[in-house]
């Protein structure tokens, strides 16, 4: 795992697929708050129960989001790559993840510090507004397709 | 079934009734899951397979035990050959998934519409299909590539319940390998032993690449897989005239006499099984029908 600020991050935030358009004064401060991360295969990036404290932006590589199974056998629910996010569990109490995320490829990604966005969507609401529109059109994907998975459990 | 009794169902009128099956005879099974099999039929003597539209069906008689409708999952061979993949479920599927090399089996059809390949032509192509949906879409995806240069990019999202179940698996890594086709499989669920991508159908859309505007889609798999992934086509911009889905309902006759396949104001196994989203869309989410 490494760790870095440079003027590639803002690069790199400002034409991923989720903050591309947004208004300029987030974007700046998701750069102030962020770090990029590389990891390796089977490298975790978040742990189910642990604080949720970083927003991840992927930027290569593929991410499998694991839960546990009553056997504590683990599950991967879906994976996610280039242009996708995770890790929304800040915006809910208790701000704890609630599954894992690993790296199944070797994944370069951009962590922020959720502490600089709630501090940034606090002193301006309006882009704390533009943020959950563009983050509920993931959720609601997110939970569609965990719909299609129960509806398909039996039929497919 | 013997070899006689074989030979004298061969030579019997069809014309005296419509529901008369044609004896074929199991050449080949492989099992494509623990409950899947494809099983390549060879016609019998005297007995001529008729052609058939990729998405069509037949009628597949277990004697003795009952009639079912599978799709045609690949090319008719030289003598005839029908290719069918069935998955075990009720007493007639399960004795046709258990039927060896040898075994005498009932044919009648090809019946319904097909997949209308003419609308795809100067066009992308997407093929979405979940589970047992890919079989109905195998034979369209064969006759597309044979005329590879009359399509734009084709484009195949294949998802299943878990890794195991995936079907045509050794066929899969030689599509995937092409360079003229983008084939994405993906699964619902699986465990660490699996290294692809893992989210239904819909999560693999928005990396499809494809111009809307000049974009048809064929669609088949379980009825929920179909809705929701006709909603994010349709939110990706292809229109309702551009995009057929295969249903499938309880065939009884297959020519429109019985009403078992009634789905709206349609018999699917006459009016389809092939439909366009604009004609069946309003009653996929129609919960009476």
């Amino acid at each position: 795992m490494t760790h870095g600020v440079s003027a590639e991050i803002a690069t790199a935030i400002a034409g991923h697929a989720f903050f591309k358009g947004l208004p300029e004064g987030l974007i700046a401060a998701a750069v102030s708050g962020a770090r990029e991360r590389t990891y390796r295969a089977g490298e975790f990036l978040l742990r189910e129960g642990r604080a949720a404290d970083e927003f991840f932006a992927i930027l290569d590589g593929k991410v499998a989001l694991e839960m546990f199974a009553a056997d504590r056998l683990r599950l991967t629910v879906q994976t996610v790559g280039r242009g996708d996010v995770i890790g929304w569990s800040w915006l809910a109490a208790p701000g704890r993840w609630t599954l894992d995320a690993i790296a199944v490829k070797p994944t370069r990604a951009i962590a922020i510090d959720v502490a600089v966005l709630r501090s940034h969507f606090a002193a301006r609401p309006a882009d704390g507004y533009e943020f959950l529109l563009r983050l509920v059109p993931v959720l609601a994907s997110r939970i569609q397709a965990m719909e299609m998975q129960l509806l398909e459990a039996d039929v497919l | 079934m013997s070899s006689r009794a074989v030979t004298a169902a061969s030579q019997v009128d069809r014309t005296i009734s419509p529901y008369a099956p044609s004896p074929y005879v199991v050449r080949s099974r492989t099992e494509e899951t623990s409950d899947i099999a494809t099983l390549v039929l060879e016609p019998a003597s005297g007995v001529t397979s008729r052609p058939f539209e990729p998405g069509q069906f037949n009628m597949l008689y277990a004697f003795g035990i009952g009639e079912s409708a599978i799709s045609i999952s690949g090319e008719t061979g030289p003598s005839g050959e029908l290719t069918h993949t069935i998955q075990a479920l009720g007493p007639t599927s399960r004795a046709l998934f258990a039927a060896r090399p040898g075994t005498c089996v009932g044919v009648r059809g090809p019946y319904g519409h097909g997949w209308p390949i003419e609308a795809a032509v100067g066009k992308d192509v997407i093929l979405a299909a979940g589970g047992l949906g890919l079989p109905p879409l195998r034979p369209l995806l064969y006759r597309l590539l044979a005329q590879r240069e009359k399509y734009g990019r084709i484009e195949v999202v294949y998802g299943a319940r878990t890794p195991k179940l995936l079907v045509f698996y050794d066929e899969l890594q030689r599509w995937r390998a092409r360079n003229d086709l983008r084939f994405q499989v993906t699964v619902d669920v699986a465990g660490r032993d699996w290294y692809g991508d893992v989210g239904v159908v819909t999560t693999r859309l928005p990396d499809a690449r494809f111009e809307p505007a000049n974009t048809v889609a064929f669609v088949c798999g379980p009825e929920v897989m179909m809705r929701f992934t006709a909603q994010a086509l349709l939110a990706r911009g292809i229109g309702p005239d551009a995009m057929y889905l295969s249903m499938e309902r309880n065939m009884k006759c297959a020519i429109g006499f019985c009403g078992h396949c009634q789905f709206g104001p349609d018999f699917v196994c006459r009016d389809g099984p092939v439909f366009s989203y604009r004609r069946i869309g309003p009653y996929l989410t129609t919960r009476e029908v």
